[in-house]
This record gives C-alpha cells, structure tokens and sequence, in this order.
C-alpha cells in the first residue's frame, strides 16, 4: 500500500507546478539562488522542497513500525522511552591502573557503559617489551601485555553489572580470552558478560590499518571468536561492525554503509559456511558508524543502513529472527570535523551531531572531546562530552517520540535515494568477486584514498565551509593554550617489569607447550583456537607470545601499496 | 621485507631527475605503530599534483628503515605524518638515524597531530619544517619548496 492516494499526488503535482510559474519565479527572478546545484555531502542532488509527489513510490512497508521489519523508524518498540541511548565514552591510556582510574571517574559523572581503547601495541599483538612498541606503550590507549593487566584494568568494577567495550581488532580473540579469564578468576556468571568487541578484521585493512596477519587469517579468527562466544558468553558482542573508521579514512556516507554491510556478508558467509545457524550468532552482530556534518544525510544514513541490513539478513541469508535483522548501533561524532583552531566551536559540532545520532536512533554513543585535535582528551573535557548527551537526553525532550523526522517527505525521499545506491554499491562489491577479494586487490582502499582526497579539494578550494579555518577566519586568534592530557613517561618501564615478573614466575616449560599445541591448531582450519587461547592465558602466555605463535604459522601482512 | 620493495614509487620516473631537472623527491614516511594514513596519502597526491617526484613507505616503519629509504631513493625531503602521540621519542629517533647514517642533508618535514607544546623538542631533533593539521596545499608545497630554495638546489 503506498502512503498517499493516486488522486491527492497529481493534486499536489499541479499545485506545484502552480507555485513554481508564480511565487517560485518572481522569487528566482528578483533573488537568484545561493548556488546553482545543491546536494548532500555524499552527492546526492537536493531538491528545494519536498512534497507528498516526492515520496509517492514509496510503500508504507519500506517504514514499518519501530522494532519491526523492516526496522526503518527503530531498533526497538519503545526505543528510548524503554531505554535511553548508553552515554559510552571511550577512554584507554597508559597502565592498566591510570585507565581504572579514569573509567571511576566517567561512571562518576554519569557514565553508563565502559569503553576501552588499547595503545598500538597491544592492538598490533606486541609486547610493551618488544623494539617495535619504542614509544607507543600506553601513549593511545591502555598497555595490556598479560591477563593481569585485564585485572588491573577492571580492578573494584563490577562486570556483570556495566557493559564493557573493547576496542580491539588484530589481538581481539586474545584480549577476550583474557577477559572471560578474569571473570572466571572472579567467579562470574558468563552469561553475565556484556559488552562489545570490535574485532572487525576487514575494516582494519582498509581504513583503521591495524593488523598483523594476512587477510584470510584474520577472518577466520573472528569466525572463531564469534561461534565461542555465542555459546560461552551470549550477552557478548563479539564483533562492532564499524563504518565509523571507513569514514574517518575518506568514504562518504554511502561508502560507509555499503563498504562495512560488504563486509557483514563476507563474515556471515564465513560463520555460516562453518555450520552455525544465521540465527545462532546474527542477533550478536552489532554495529558502530559516525555521526559526521551533514546533518539530514547522517539521520538517513541510520535510517537506510537499519533497512539495507534487516534485508541482508532476511533476504540473502534467510534469518528468521527478528533479532537477526536488528541493527544496533553505537555512534561516535565525527573527529575528522574537529578544528585546533577556536577548539571550543568542537562543543558546537559535537553536539549538533550528537543530535543528530539520537534522531537517527542510536543505542550507544561517543561525544568527542573539543581537545581531541590536540591529544586524548583531559577528564574536563570528556566531562563536558558527557554533559552533552546529558543535555540532549534529560534537557530537550527529543527522546518521548521515537523516529520524530519519520514521515517527512525528505527525509523519507533521501532514505530511500541512499538506500538504492548502497545496494549499487553492494552490488558491484558481488560482481568483482566480494568483499575479501577486494580487500586483497585494495579496492576499497582506492575509492577511500579516492574520496579522500577529493574531499581534501573541497576543503581547499573553500567549497566545503570549516568555521574558522577557511571561512571567517579570525587573523588574530592564536593557537590555544590547550591543557594537554599528560603522558606518563614511566608506564613503558613499569609494564617492562611486570612483564619480566610473569615470565620469571611462571611454568615457562607449560606456556612453550601451549604456544606450540595452539600454532598446530592453527594450521587446520577446522579449529576453534579459543579454547586453547584461553589456556594459554591463563598460564600467562602474554599477548606478544601468543600473536607471535601464529606469525610464524600465518605469516605477516603486506600491504598493498595505494596513494 | 627487502629495501627494494619496501617503498613503492607513486609518480614520475627517476631516471633524468635531479641537478638535471631539478625535481625535487620527497619520501612520504609513516614511523611508528599509527595506522592514520589518510593524510600522509592525501599530502603524497598534493605534492605529486605539484610535479614533485612522491615515494610512499606504507605504514609501520621504524625510523631505521624511513632513512635507509630514503638514502635509496635519494630524496631531498622526508615528510612523516604522525597522529599517535609519539612524536617527541620517534623525531628524536628519526634524527639520530639521519646523522648516523650521514644523511642529515635530507630535510625533515613533520605534520599530523602535533601539540605546539612539542615543537620545541621536534626542533631540537632535526625537523626543519612542521605543517600545521589544517594546512591548504599552498602551504605544503611550499614549504617543501622553500626548504630546498633555502639550500640552493631550485
């Protein structure tokens, strides 16, 4: 059933045309308009005004309703009138302990979940010991070498109470192993656990860059860490599906949604074709895009990559779940909008676009820190973040209705316009062979580069408006004063020395063996190394050994060269 | 990986470069751990649109490898793009290399995140030129050309 009657379109069609002759064209023609083609920041025409006539092809169906198929209007029936969206700010820097401290402080001011970002080390699966970590340990996020570490980390917080992120990618099945050792050392209910990995290996290859094996490898692992987790820790996330990062590296919105569903296929196959059910594992499969500028295309882009999804799972892989074809969503505002110039207009982008999340209908979210063009951000800054979301959940009352643009003709018109060119992007994804292939062949990485770059022109030539920086820019503001978050000059020492305090007192005879029987599961592909994994940590195999153990059995990555 | 294929040329060709033609090479350096390189790739295809001679390192290279790099490719200019924070330990690092390997002729041209607070140690390691986050091409290409008119060599 389509949303309006045949009679009442061609009503409002000749109305129009009545408009556009008369108070359209004195208008034009005493004041042109600003520019002669407007569109969205992914290139999408707009027109001046919608109508009824605009989204006339539309069935009612493609909207639904709220926590229904095609779940356009909402994840959930009740969206946040049940719950309001997770106020989740990630936080990760130095040893274990000044990242402990930092998490009491957030749920303090009124955090509801936890988010962990590692330092580059451990997401590469180096030792803080290793010459490759020289100056990275603990500087971007929190330094874990041993199952200790985690301890420390969660040290008088209550996991089975608070959700926990972990954003981790490479060494992600490691870190969770270390994660479920702990809970256990705690005598956790596992099925307990929440919380989130992000573990989404194809996306590091083409925007976060962060991996250490080639890319068949580094599939099959998460495969692995999906199917355990599934019957071990049901409330786990085992992966965040994370559109935000092919952003951040250059893809419009389109890119973002179409890119990252490629790869949700690629995993699915990968999980299916091992004999799990869809329907075992999909309600687990959660998601992570950006809030960026362009406000009407962000609030779609949710709104069409919650219908692309629900189709995916219903269509191609026959899901029969509801849950299977829910898409979840956490949101970060988008860093690549933040200025070092006038830092404090960061408050402003962030929290328009932190609205932006919410009338697109998130379920978890980051507000940027107005510092973090500079360094991490300071604990008054993530303070002021948190307010943000404070003040748009507590302050504004966007949260009683849910899907509140739902039924605008152009918001509708665009949803469905992106829609249809995400799946012509999924589409040519399918005819080149899929999205493992392409990630080898460094595809996405050209369009991104692509994209990029011809996003850097915009900003050059002055087409795309950055306050401050190249429009009204002010000649006599100086670069600020900045507090800069302070980096510990003696947290590589200290996790150099625990380090050699585990490998001193451990059964090293135990750890060789483990290492040895988990390299020799890993040469066939029809084991699930969790298992062994978690032994292993638990005998104090550090990360760096682990990794290591299956270097030598999968090799390392090599990058194909893209400019 | 071998020195050979570690680097991977983006434009133009070598052969009749140099005193010749004057074109001036610039390797493109990511050092470090930092994936982030959607700048370092963005500034390879400003400086290469500017008809400069671009060599990308790919990502993950220690200071060691960035000069035995750019040794190879007799380069004029290093530009490293850093947003880990890691700065003041890799710079000082990168410097010790270049003089190490008697390669302190090559220029050094840092960008990415960068705290004004840190600028001072950045000097103190031999950077000759940092380029703000928020520069238009203008300011990159020229700087890279002015570095090399200061010496003499365009």
């Amino acid at each position: 059933m389509n949303l309006f009657s045949q009679t009442a379109i061609e009503d409002i069609r000749e109305k129009q045309a009545a408009w556009e002759e008369k108070e359209l064209a004195a208008a034009l023609g005493s004041r042109p308009e600003e520019k002669p083609a407007y569109e969205t920041e992914c290139g999408i025409p707009l027109k001046r005004v919608y109508t009824a006539a605009d989204i006339a092809d539309i069935p009612a169906d493609e909207l639904g309703f709220p926590g229904a198929y095609p779940f356009t209007r909402g994840a959930y029936p009740t969206m946040y009138r049940g719950r309001p969206w997770t106020i989740r700010q990630v936080a990760g820097f130095g040893n274990p302990e000044a990242t402990n401290q930092r998490y009491k402080y957030m749920i303090q001011t009124g955090q509801t979940g936890l988010s962990t970002d590692f330092d580059l080390p451990t997401l590469l699966g180096l030792d803080s010991d290793d010459p490759r970590a020289f100056g990275e340990v603990g500087r971007v996020g929190v330094a874990i070498d041993t199952v200790d570490d985690v301890e420390r980390l969660f040290d008088g917080i209550d996991l089975e109470k608070i959700s926990v992120s972990l954003t981790i990618n490479p060494s992600a099945w490691v870190v969770y192993a270390m994660y479920v050792a702990v809970a256990e050392r705690r005598g956790y209910d596992l099925h307990k656990l929440a919380g989130t990995l992000q573990a989404d290996p194809l996306k590091e290859y083409v925007a976060q860059k962060e991996w250490i094996y080639p890319v068949r490898p580094a599939v099959r692992l998460l495969r692995d860490l999906i199917m355990y987790s599934a019957k071990a820790t049901p409330k786990i996330n085992p992966i965040s599906l994370s559109g935000y990062h092919l952003s951040d590296v250059g893809g419009n919105a389109l890119q973002e949604i179409a890119f990252i569903m490629a790869f949700t296929i690629a995993y699915c196959e990968e999980v299916t074709g091992a004999g799990m059910d869809i329907d075992d594992f999909a309600p687990r499969l959660s998601f992570f895009f950006i809030s960026h500028q362009d406000f009407f295309e962000q609030i779609c882009k949710f709104r069409a990559a919650r219908r692309v999804y629900a189709k995916i799972m219903a269509e191609r892989f026959k899901a029969r779940k509801p849950e299977s074809m829910r898409l979840r969503v956490h949101v970060q505002t988008a860093a690549m909008s933040l200025t070092k110039v006038e830092h404090h207009n960061n408050l402003m982008r962030t929290a328009i676009q932190a609205l932006g999340a919410v009338l697109g209908g998130c379920q978890s979210m980051h507000t940027n820190g107005l510092d973090e063009a500079f360094a991490i951000p300071t604990e008054e800054a993530m303070k002021l973040a948190i307010r943000t979301q404070q003040i748009i959940r507590d302050e504004i009352n966007v949260t009683s209705v849910i899907d509140p643009l739902g039924g605008s003709y152009f918001i509708e018109r665009l949803t469905r316009d992106m829609e249809t060119e995400i799946w012509k992007l999924l589409d040519e994804v399918d005819e080149r062979g899929g999205a493992v292939k392409l990630v080898e062949e460094g595809w996405f990485q050209q369009k991104l580069a692509d994209s990029a770059y011809a996003t850097f022109q915009k900003i050059d030539a002055g087409e795309k408006i950055s306050v401050g920086v190249n429009r009204y820019v002010d000649e006599t503001s100086r670069s600020a004063e900045v507090h800069i978050h302070p980096y510990d000059e003696e947290c590589t020492q200290l996790q150099i020395d625990r380090l050699r305090a585990v490998r001193s007192g451990r059964d090293n005879a135990r750890v060789r063996e483990l290492l040895k029987e988990l390299a020799e599961q890993a040469r066939s592909d029809d084991i699930n190394l969790l298992p062994k994994t978690i032994e292993a940590v638990r005998a104090k195999a550090t990360l760096g050994e682990i990794c290591a153990a299956l270097r030598e059995v999968w090799g390392a990555y090599a990058e194909p060269m893209i400019v | 990986m071998s020195e050979a294929n570690m680097t991977e040329q983006v434009a133009g060709d070598a052969p009749d470069r140099d005193a010749m033609t004057g074109t001036i090479r610039v390797l493109v350096a990511k050092l470090g751990l930092d994936g982030h390189d959607r700048g370092a790739k963005v500034v390879a295809r400003i400086l290469r649109d500017a008809g400069m001679e671009v060599v990308y390192t790919g990502l993950y290279k220690s200071p060691d490898e960035v000069v035995a790099a750019a040794v190879q490719e007799d380069v004029d200019v290093i530009g490293v793009s850093l947003l880990s924070g890691s700065h003041v330990p890799l710079f000082r690092e990168l410097g010790r290399c270049l003089r190490e390997q008697k390669a302190d002729h090559i220029f050094v041209v840092a960008g990415g995140v960068i705290p004004e607070q840190d600028y001072a140690a950045l000097w103190d390691s031999g950077v000759d030129a940092i380029v703000p986050q928020e520069a238009r091409a203008e300011l990159i290409v020229t700087t890279v050309r002015n570095l090399i008119a200061a010496r003499g060599r365009v």
